[in-house]
This record gives C-alpha cells, sequence and structure tokens, in this order.
C-alpha cells in the first residue's frame, strides 16, 4: 500500500452519469487482487476533505494502467468526473481484502453484480477466467441507459442483463432471474446494493459465496471507526467487521445484512 | 534526534511536538504498517471505557466545507482488552502513550484511570470529559467547572501519571473550565475536542448522522482552536496540547504562537495517513528558515510580545 500522484490518462462517461477512469503509476504494480480499493483525493482542496474509496475494475501490470468505474453522484465523484487525460490523480492503495481465488478450481463461478457495484467483478472474472474457471455473469441495471460493460463481460464469458423496467435483457432483478432459471454454480461472487446482497444470502442460500459491501468510509484503513458492521450470530452486539480493512469481500454469513 | 523539535511536558517526554490525536489514529496498529510509530513525539490512543462499547449505528461520518462530522460513540474492546492486548503491542515502540480515558460515571473514570495509568508505557493520561457523541458522560463532565474540577481530583488521586485534561468547546466560557481543571491538579489541557454540528441529507430530509449531531473536526475548526488556546493560555500556567485542523507545518507554527507547547494531529490521518511523519520533517525545514532554535521559544509568541511592548 502506498500514496502517490497518478497521471488520468482517459476519463470519459461510458453509460447515464457512469464514468471510466484510467490512470497511470507505479501503484499498479501492486493491484494484483480483485476486490480491493483505491482512496482518491478528487480535489487538493478541502472541499471535500476526505478521500473517495472507489473499486478496482481493470488492470494493465504491464502498462502501471488502473480502470476505475464510478458514478459521478456527490461532490467528490463530480470532481472527479471533471478530470482530463494528464491532470494528476491522488490514489492511496489498494487497500482492503480482495475476493480469494485459491479456494477455486476447474469449477463455475457465479458472479453477481447490481448497478456501480459491477465494476470489481471485471477484474475478478478475468483473473478467475485465467485460472481455467468458468465464468457465468448477471448484471443487473436500473434500464438499458445505465448499463455498462455487457461486451466486456460477454467476452468472458455468458453474460446475463437484469434491467428494472425491462428497456434490455431480462425484466427484474438478479435473483428473479436466478431463481426462475437456475444456473448453476459452485461458488457465487457478488457486488451490489445491500438489499440485492439480502436478497441472495436469504433467497439463494448459496454455499459457498463472497459478498462485497460498501459502507460510507473515513480513512479506509481501519483507524476511524466509520464502517464498521455487526457481525451475524453476536449476541452480545458488541462484535463488528470494519468493511475497509477486515473486508470489503466477507463470505456470507458473516455481516449482518 | 533533532534539538529543535525536542520538548518536555509533564510525562511527555518527545522528540518532536506531533502526536497523533486520540480517535484519528486507533491503537496505532494500521498506521505501524504505514511507517516507524517511534518518530512520533507521543500517541494518543482511542478512548478507553471500562466496558468494550459498539459506538452508535452508522452512517457515522459526514462532510462539511473544510471539515467532517464524526459521531463514532467511543468505540473501543475496553479497559481488559486496552491493557492486555492495545498496550503491549505500542510498547515494541520507542514513544511515549498519551491515553485517553472516558466513562458514564466518575467511578468509570476512576477505575480506567487506575489501571490504564500503571502500563508500563502509558506515561500520561488525558481525561475525556468533551466528547459530544455520547449520551451520557463525556460531555456532560465538561461542560459545569464544578463538576469537571471534581472528576480530576478524583482521578489524580489514583494515577500514577500526569493528568491532560480534554477541554470541549461546545462551552460559553473555556477559560473558567481550564483554571477550574488546573486548580483541581490538571497538569496539563487537551484542547480542542469537535464542536457539535449537523447536516441535513436534502433527499431524505432526515440528519445524515445516524446520531443526528455529531462532532465537527478539521481545518474548518482551526480558527476556534487557535482563539481557545489564545485565550487559555494566559490564564492558565499549565501546559498545553493544542489540536484542531492541523494539516500543514505552518499549522503547527500557529498553534504554538497561540500557547501550544505540543500539537495533536487528528482529521489529517484520514485525509493522508502519512501526514505525521510528513509534518516532522516540514517542520524541522519551516524552523530552520525562521532561524528558530527550539520550536518552545514560540510558545504564546502572539500573547507574550503585546505584554513585551506595552
Amino acid at each position: 500500500m502506498r500514496r502517490e500522484d497518478t497521471v488520468v490518462t482517459e476519463n470519459i462517461e461510458i453509460a447515464r452519469n457512469i464514468y471510466q477512469v484510467t490512470f497511470k503509476g507505479e501503484i499498479v504494480s501492486e493491484m494484483t487482487e480483485p476486490g480491493q480499493f483505491l482512496h482518491l483525493r478528487t480535489s487538493d482542496q478541502y472541499m471535500p476533505l476526505l478521500r473517495r474509496p472507489i473499486s478496482i475494475c481493470d488492470v494493465d501490470i504491464d502498462r502501471q494502467e488502473c480502470t476505475m468505474l464510478y458514478r459521478a453522484d456527490g461532490e467528490g465523484t463530480k470532481q472527479l468526473s471533471d478530470k482530463r487525460q494528464g491532470d494528476q490523480l491522488d490514489v492511496l492503495g489498494p487497500l482492503g481484502n480482495g475476493f480469494p481465488l485459491d479456494t477455486i478450481k476447474g469449477e463455475t463461478a457465479l458472479l453477481v453484480g447490481g448497478g456501480i457495484g459491477v465494476p470489481p467483478l471485471y477484474y475478478l472474472s478475468k483473473k478467475l477466467v485465467e485460472k481455467g474457471v468458468n465464468v457465468f455473469h448477471v448484471l443487473g441495471f436500473a434500464s438499458a441507459e445505465d448499463t455498462f460493460y455487457k461486451q466486456q463481460f460477454s467476452e468472458l464469458g455468458e453474460t446475463i442483463i437484469t434491467t428494472i423496467d425491462g428497456s434490455l435483457g431480462y425484466q427484474g432483478f438478479v435473483t428473479n432471474y436466478i431463481l426462475e432459471e437456475q444456473p448453476p454454480y459452485d461458488i457465487l461472487y457478488s457486488c451490489g446494493p445491500t438489499p440485492m446482497l439480502n436478497a441472495i444470502e436469504q433467497q439463494l442460500h448459496p454455499e459457498r459465496a463472497y459478498f462485497s459491501f460498501e459502507e460510507r468510509m473515513g480513512c479506509g484503513i481501519g483507524a476511524c471507526f466509520a464502517c464498521v458492521c455487526h457481525v451475524q450470530g453476536d449476541e452480545t452486539g458488541t462484535s463488528y467487521k470494519k468493511v475497509c480493512s477486515d473486508g470489503p469481500v466477507f463470505p456470507t454469513g458473516v455481516i449482518q445484512l | 534526534m533533532s534539538k529543535k523539535l525536542s520538548i518536555k511536558l509533564p510525562g511527555l517526554e518527545m522528540k518532536n511536538p506531533i502526536m497523533p490525536a486520540s480517535g484519528c489514529f486507533g491503537f496505532g496498529r494500521e498506521f505501524s504498517k504505514l511507517y516507524d510509530l517511534s518518530s512520533l513525539g507521543a500517541i494518543g490512543i482511542k478512548a478507553t471505557t471500562e466496558e468494550s462499547r459498539f459506538g452508535n449505528p452508522t452512517p457515522r461520518v459526514a462532510e462539511t466545507p473544510g471539515g467532517m462530522l464524526n459521531a463514532i460513540g467511543l468505540q473501543n474492546p475496553g479497559l481488559e482488552k486496552v491493557v492486555s492486548e492495545e498496550l503491549p503491542f505500542l510498547e515494541s515502540y520507542d514513544v511515549p502513550i498519551l491515553a485517553n480515558i472516558a466513562g458514564t460515571k466518575t467511578e468509570d473514570y476512576v477505575n480506567v484511570a487506575e489501571k490504564v495509568a500503571k502500563a508500563p508505557n502509558v506515561t500520561a493520561l488525558e481525561l475525556n470529559i468533551s466528547c459530544p457523541n455520547v449520551k451520557e458522560g463525556g460531555i456532560s463532565f465538561g461542560t459545569d467547572p464544578e463538576v469537571a474540577a471534581a472528576l480530576t481530583k478524583a482521578v489524580k488521586e489514583v494515577s500514577e501519571v500526569p493528568v491532560y485534561v480534554k477541554l470541549s468547546p461546545n462551552v460559553a466560557d473555556i477559560v473558567t473550565i481550564a483554571q477550574a481543571v488546573e486548580q483541581a491538579g490538571a497538569d496539563g489541557l487537551s484542547m480542542i475536542n469537535t464542536l457539535l454540528g449537523m447536516r441535513i441529507d436534502l433527499k431524505t430530509q432526515q440528519p445524515i448522522l445516524a446520531n443526528r449531531a455529531g462532532g465537527l473536526s478539521g481545518p474548518a475548526i482551526k480558527p476556534v482552536a487557535v482563539r481557545m488556546i489564545y485565550e487559555v493560555s494566559q490564564r492558565v500556567s499549565i501546559p498545553i496540547i493544542g489540536m484542531g485542523g492541523i494539516t500543514t507545518a505552518d499549522d503547527v507554527i500557529e498553534f504554538f504562537l497561540a500557547g501550544a507547547s505540543a500539537v495533536a494531529v487528528g482529521t489529517a490521518n484520514f485525509v493522508n495517513p502519512f501526514i505525521c511523519p510528513e509534518l516532522i520533517d516540514e517542520l524541522e525545514e519551516r524552523l530552520s528558515t525562521m532561524k528558530v532554535d527550539n520550536i518552545n521559544e514560540l510558545v504564546g509568541r502572539s500573547w507574550s510580545s503585546c505584554y513585551n511592548q506595552s
């Protein structure tokens, strides 16, 4: 983990309010674990003061380039969307624990993403394919114009798009599709809004699954206790996990959803 | 060790005047992976309470221009674990520990103070009577001069190490409280804790923090801290550890000029986890250009020079 002033090589809108930023720097050589995140300063002024945690979407180790996808929604991400080629980007990372890959060999992995939770699954899927794992993607979006990376995921394995309004692919939630079509899988990986993760846990009961969580963060390194979550089955109510440094990826059944 | 930066305060023999502030550094484990903790002047560890505390529900942080609001709620593993696990971990570093203690009743503070002060690397206590984020205790001890003085006295009776009292800025007259705890035997003051604040989300039309209100920290509160240290340092004779939005070496110097004898860096650790060692290096260079032999020379210079002229 380090802090580096990297250089933006591209920053483009790829779907409604969804941007793809690529930067170059030595820090990229440390980004070998999918599911980790980067903590970015979007301004060198004091508003916003804190960094923004954004997941790693793709890494080109040889070219020292990293790609992230983000939704320009708040002040920080809107500032980030104003960055142009050649601008500096202050990056801290890589942070957190990503998706474990050691336990899986030549099986089928079901990757389930929702909205802006989809990006980290791309780097994960690439790594799984490298290991000879058969990947199956189910990616949920609000509607067609919010959808991104359909082509990129399709090149790695079968890819089902679901939209809530039915304007693209299957109409409904990712869990509706999986319950209806029952795609076979040995392990499930997911990242997306908490209600989606909750539905996966409650309705699909996956035996082996890893979820990546999102929580409002301060420091991103485990020191400030802003992003703590309760733990399942903890009767005392005092056990906790920090999303930033214990996660953001946890096996299913650990975090109280 | 640089002579320019070394300072000596009750219980705290510091290589330099920079310490991370309590609540912004955990118990040092995360930062120990980033740099050598022995390079710090001291370490202010996270508030310890008698029992472990989970703290408040999330969201626990919200941002404001130049600052952040937090309502963590004194989350900590409790006295027993702090003494058996966290403090021994810090023993491998050559750095004095300023242990922040909190409670809801006088007996809690006394019990925690007595036990924490016995740890070999705890060289001073910081009495937290100013946390705005817990319903009982904390700030309720810090807004009444008599209550603050009584608690200080009770803790002083049991503590084997010097006691610093961390003052709340959420009071009408901070000088009276500072003088009351000095009279009660405090060896030093820490100031300031966070200012009470709130942000409301326009979408939900509700406060952003689950706790509704929270403590404002960061550069936004720096002028408040400087003003309060300026006022208090002229009216007490015990040293002040200054804190409140310190981000640059110039900020450190400003706090010294106001009357602080050491500083703590809080929120800036969240923006740049390497800030403390960076500030130590910058401060040394800055003092050289200012032709200052030891940073002690700057303490209270903003007001002492007024007296010299009159």
